[in-house]
């Protein structure tokens, strides 16, 4: 178990970038959501964006695999680059782009189906199994990387949706890293769990530095400060601050990070 | 966390993400197809609606028009005199008749032999009509008159184009020779297509008699049917809205009246018409055919439709003007009837409006309580005689009409359909205006 | 017309009943209107609330009661060798009401006066004939019994209405002059007012559950009757469906099986057209259509829904009958020979899945956007595309709910009436072919009702039975098909 007042290891593992974005702005019809925003993700690092509601984090988290694409009225500018390539670019499918790009959500959304058919579904719609047995073994090895696979080893064929709600959330994570992707995006992921639900997770997203790039989007400071080793801190559209993890919480640059995470806004 | 400490580096090999793999391709294809198909089902129901919008317009104008002999026609008072006393009266019309036909004939420079017979069989008796009308109106003797004698169901088929010469198989009821006469009159324009009035403002006709008959006295029935149904319905369905919505305790009794509503919703229309049948004219001995008996069918068929969409703009006034109603002192009763009713009210009119129009365009139940084309015969005389006298209903008009043997009726019937679809289109336009000018979004 | 006068004699007393409690109030609080416990008007609502109810509610069990009565009264004093003569008490009943209505018509002809109507001096051949010139509908020569029973009959009612208004209005009187009694200042009019309301309001919401009553009932006392006349087993087991036309022969086979068979078989070719072309209409426009499209395509496939079934009738017989005829006939386009007629199971079935593909997509539409946002995302996020969404995570979660739609639009196709009887036949038939004509209940209950045969027949009552199963098996499909949608809803709230 990690403790809370600790902050987590500061030394960020990789320097390799996994994501460039420069100039980044999204517009919801008229509105300006995010304001020209430039950000690296470092490969195998959790990077946590935090700031007041309605600052933007979740919009920009979701322009790293285009699922702003699915919402009509929105549109996104800049340059975002995967591995140096332009994700917006006309080439490029977004389909195979969240393939490498996984998404969790804020609420626990396993599909109403089989806890196995929920993390097959992955693999299924992209072809990663060769055979049956194939398949069974990307199930097991997602759940075990879930850290959920003790618990529902005899179900496998049980409704995902009967599970509580941090197995669903680690059901959630195992089905996205199913499809073997190079990052991770989680948007809030704790928000719907409880205390000890959030240790688990959190801890799993620990586990999963060693693998992915991590960026998680977080309403809580502590938790930004507990899993995370970069972290960028957003106000109303803006990117305020993005440094390290230590710096940010204990000797912030900026006066509106310092007001922010001394509580005296938000 | 044993369970984590498996991790293995994805052994995946590097893709470029602008490269299409094969199965990117073939997903993108089943999509392609996918939306397809959703574009083909709704461009398959548009044209259902095309083809049916179409076929009641190109069948159904014709009933609008009329296919007349246009003769002017002198009569001089000895003519007439003449005629009066000799034994065949109408036949000695008939010869002025084809008199003036043919002076008709010889002014436009056309001649076509034709005979007494030939005129009976395009224009029915015409000597009759010409009588009646000497008869009747004595002072336009002498005057030049201008007759526009209705031409036989046969003749009207053949203007239409409805068959031509290559298609027509004669019979008593017309011969090959008289379609050169019906020729010869079209180019000297003695025949022409004028507006039928008759059609509008008119009554069924006997089953022989297609060109005579109109939609005008079902019309009058479906009007005093639909009096009965908004004059019972619109105020049941609000009481019992609001008693549902604003003061039902949540019990047994409200749960049974709930799943009864939602039941009667879905009852097949024609079980509503056996319910009619059995209570209020078996039992109840009310009239036969009946506008009120038809009118209160069809009211029991509506409520429920009217109901849960009363219930719906109830709701959607919030509960803040409940509280602030009873937060000065209002009782319950004063703040559901000076404040959330006149609220929901253009949401409860157009709600009631579209069950109008489903009513309207109802039929099965209406057979069942007689109310049948035939029936009507005549207009109401007298508005409460409207409620009780027999007659029928503009769609069981256009049942009769379609159910009858003479293809004749069959342009009326689709006449009849164009002007219920037009008394549909208005109310529901109607509808559609009240909901865009009063609704308010909270 | 003495119906409405008395009517509006009954609300001219309670406006006046309205205007005197008002002011009776007003007065007991020396013209102070602070000083009444309740507003004004509320004194005048209960008086004339305290006319009417009483009042018409009389009248209305009067209006119902007194038909029974005279009918009854007059049956039983009817001579025994009479009634034998006639062929039935119903059929001698229905001549005798039916003279008396002659009579009445008559009078207000003036062809009869009023007098001579009612005495005994008229004498049944003169009766006929003026009847017959006022345009009453009397069938053949009316006897002398049944002239006397018909005048007493006539005497009867009319002298019932009389004292039926009389007592109208006596009781209109007592109610206001009781409700103008309670009329003071300390009087609670308000909540007796209220109170009244609301048991009129339970009142109009009860109208459902007597609805439903009414039906069950004319449904049960007719189909017994029916089972009384003609064997269950034959009507549920028989394979024929023949009513003999003569109205009250043995000869009559009214088996309920080709029927049936008829009304399934429509409506499983109206299901095979409806349900795909509707439910990818709905996923359509709800998943890929931006709103344009769906700004159009929507109201226009709400027209569709709104076209009277009469209109689909018409269409079907005389535009898509001919039409499949032309395909699918002799010497038809095919070359085969299948179709013999423009009235088949196809005509009636492809037209009325016409209809219904309004009906399913909007329920599919209204079901499918009740799959959770988060269901999409999540699909999409794992980089499905949109019909693998569709086809794997929305499809199966909305399953239930479009299987409950489906439910729901085959009752309907069941229950629909006018496209099959211009569109399907009136031969009842027990066969494979979908280009034949076949029948179906509805259609059936609509021409044995509709005929002259006497409603105490087998063949008449027989439409009852059929009723009865269309009322079982499309409310057995509802509960069923909104259980279902009631249980999909609660899985996503």
């Amino acid at each position: 178990m990690l403790d809370d007042t600790n902050l987590a290891e500061t030394t960020v593992a990789n320097d390799d970038i996994k994501i460039a974005a420069r100039d980044v702005s999204v517009y919801y019809g008229d509105n300006q959501a995010i304001k020209g925003v430039d950000v690296d993700i470092a490969d195998r690092t959790v990077t946590a964006f935090i700031g007041p509601s309605g600052c933007g984090k979740s919009t920009f988290l979701r322009c790293f695999n285009r699922m702003n694409d699915t919402i009509d009225i929105c549109r996104v500018t800049g340059d975002i680059r995967l591995d140096g390539e332009d994700i917006n670019a006309k080439s490029v499918d977004p389909v195979q782009l969240r393939a490498k790009v996984g998404m969790v959500f804020q609420k626990p959304n396993p599909f109403p189906k089989s806890i196995y058919d929920n993390v097959a579904y992955g693999p299924r719609i992209h072809g990663l199994a060769k055979s049956k047995a194939d398949l069974d073994d990307i199930v097991e090895k997602s759940l075990r990387r879930g850290a959920i696979w003790d618990e529902v080893k005899d179900r496998l064929h049980a409704p995902g949706t009967g599970l509580s709600g941090g197995q669903q959330q680690r059901l959630c994570i195992a089905r996205a890293v199913a499809t073997e992707p190079e990052v991770l995006l989680m948007d809030e992921p704790c928000s719907a769990l409880d205390p000890i639900a959030t240790a688990q997770v959190e801890e799993l997203i620990d586990e999963l530095r060693q693998t992915y790039s991590v960026v998680i989007v977080t309403h809580s400071m502590q938790q930004a400060a507990r899993v995370s080793q970069k972290t960028a801190f957003f106000h109303l559209g803006n990117l305020v601050e993005f440094g390290e993890t230590t710096q940010i919480f204990t000797n912030p640059k900026d006066k509106l990070t310092e007001s922010y995470i001394t509580g005296r806004i938000g | 966390m044993s369970d984590a400490s498996m991790n293995t580096t994805p052994s995946k090999a590097k893709t470029s993400l602008a490269d299409l793999s094969d199965r990117t391709r073939r997903r993108n294809a089943a999509e392609k197809r996918f939306q397809a198909y959703g574009i083909g089902a709704i461009a398959i129901s548009l044209f259902f609606l095309i083809v049916l919008v179409f076929s009641i317009v190109r069948s159904g104008l014709p009933a609008f028009t009329q296919t007349v002999l246009d003769v002017e026609f002198v009569l001089t008072e000895e003519q007439f005199n003449d005629a009066e006393k000799q034994l065949f009266k109408t036949k000695a019309y008939s010869g002025y008749f084809n008199d003036a036909l043919t002076a008709q004939f010889t002014e436009a420079g056309v001649s076509v032999p034709f005979d007494a017979k030939s005129i009976e069989r395009i224009a029915g008796k015409v000597g009759g009509t010409i009588r009646e009308f000497y008869r009747e109106n004595p002072d336009q003797l002498g005057q030049p008159t201008s007759f526009q004698l209705a031409a036989s169901s046969r003749v009207d088929a053949y203007i239409n184009g409805r068959f031509t010469r290559d298609t027509f198989t004669e019979s008593r009821f017309l011969m090959a020779a008289d379609l050169d006469l019906v020729d010869a009159m079209k180019t000297s324009g003695i025949i022409k297509n004028v507006f039928n009035w008759n059609f509008i403002t008119g009554a069924d006709s006997g089953v022989d008699n297609p060109g005579g008959a109109g939609i005008g006295a079902s019309v009058v029935g479906s009007f005093f049917m639909m009096l009965v149904v908004l004059f019972l319905s619109l105020p049941i369905g609000v009481a019992a809205s609001i008693y549902l919505e604003e003061f039902a305790p949540k019990n047994r009794f409200t749960d049974l009246i709930e799943v009864n509503i939602s039941n009667l919703a879905a009852v097949p229309s024609i079980v509503f018409g056996i319910l009619g049948l059995a209570v209020f004219i078996q039992f109840m001995h009310l009239p036969q055919s009946a506008p009120l008996v038809g009118g209160l069918v069809l009211t029991l068929m509506t409520l429920p439709t009217i109901i849960i969409s009363t219930r719906a703009s109830l709701q959607s006034v919030p509960p803040s003007i409940r509280d602030a109603a009873l937060g000065i002192g209002a009782s319950k009763m004063q703040a559901v009837f000076h404040h959330v009713l006149p609220l929901a009210m253009p949401g409860i009119l157009t709600g009631t409006i579209i069950g109008l129009a489903q009513a309207l365009g109802e039929t099965a139940p209406l057979l069942l309580i007689g109310m049948v084309g035939f029936v009507a015969r005549g207009y109401p005389e007298g508005f409460v005689n409207g409620f009780v006298e027999p007659n029928s209903a503009m769609p069981a008009q256009i049942y009769t009409w379609a159910a009858r043997a003479d293809a004749s009726f069959y342009d009326k019937a689709w006449g009849g359909i164009i002007i219920l679809l037009i008394f549909l289109l208005t109310m529901n336009i109607i509808a559609i205006i009240l909901r865009r000018r009063f609704e308010r979004r909270w | 017309m003495p119906l409405l006068w008395l009517l509006l004699i009954v609300f001219a007393i309670a406006a006046f009943g309205y205007v005197l409690g008002r002011r009776r109030a007003l007065v007991s609080a020396n013209r102070d209107a602070r000083h009444l416990h309740s507003l004004p008007s509320y004194y005048g609502w209960n008086v004339a609330l305290k006319t009417i109810i009483p009042a018409v509610m009389l009248l209305l069990v009067w209006l119902l009661v007194q038909p029974i009565v005279v009918y009854n009264t007059i049956s039983s004093s009817l001579p025994s060798d009479l009634v034998d003569s006639a062929s039935s008490q119903g059929l001698l009943m229905s001549e005798i009401s039916r003279v008396s209505d002659g009579l009445s018509t008559a009078v207000s002809k003036g062809v009869l006066s009023e007098e001579l109507a009612a005495s005994s001096s008229l004498d049944a051949e003169t009766a006929t004939a003026q009847l017959k010139e006022a345009g009453a509908v009397v069938t053949n020569d009316i006897t002398a019994p049944v002239l006397s029973a018909a005048q007493d009959y006539r005497s009867a009612t009319l002298s019932g209405r009389w004292i039926m208004a009389l007592v109208v209005i006596i009781v209109a009187f007592a109610g206001a002059i009781f409700g103008l009694s309670q009329s003071n200042k300390d009087f609670r009019a308000r909540n007796v007012v209220e109170t009244v309301i609301r048991y009129l309001l339970i009142g109009a919401a009860s109208i459902a559950i007597l609805t439903t009553i009414g039906i069950v009932f004319s449904l049960v006392f007719n189909t017994i009757e029916f089972f009384r006349l003609y064997p269950a087993s034959h009507f549920f087991f028989g394979l024929e469906w023949a009513p003999s036309f003569s109205g009250r022969g043995g000869s009559s086979e009214l088996g309920v099986l080709p029927l049936l068979w008829g009304t399934l078989y429509i409506s499983i070719v109206a299901l095979i057209v409806a349900v795909p072309i509707g439910l990818f209409a709905a996923i359509y426009l709800s998943e890929y259509a931006g709103p344009k499209v769906r700004g159009f395509a929507k109201p226009l496939l709400e027209i569709l829904a709104g076209i009277p079934t009469i209109v689909y009738g018409l269409f079907a017989l005389l535009t898509v009958g001919p039409l499949l005829v032309s395909v699918f006939g002799d010497g038809g386009v095919l070359g085969v020979n299948w179709q013999g007629g423009g009235r088949a199971v196809m005509t009636a079935g492809i037209v009325m899945g016409i209809m219904l593909i309004p009906f399913v997509s909007s329920l599919s539409d209204d079901i499918i956007n009740a799959v959770p946002q988060a269901m999409r995302d999540g699909s999409y996020g794992l980089g499905a595309t949109k019909s693998e969404t569709i086809k794997q995570v929305i499809i199966p979660a909305a399953l239930p709910g479009i299987v409950g739609a489906i439910l729901l639009a085959a009752s309907r196709a069941i229950g629909e009436t006018m496209i099959v009887v211009l569109g399907a036949g009136a031969a009842a038939r027990l066969s494979l072919n979908p280009f034949e004509a076949m029948t179906t209940v509805t259609a059936k209950i609509v021409s044995q009702l509709t005929g002259d045969s006497d409603f105490a027949s087998p063949e008449a009552l027989v439409a009852f039975a059929l009723g009865m199963s269309l009322f079982v098996i499309t409310l057995g499909l509802n509960v069923f098909a909104l259980y279902i949608v009631r249980k999909y809803r609660e899985q996503y709230d």
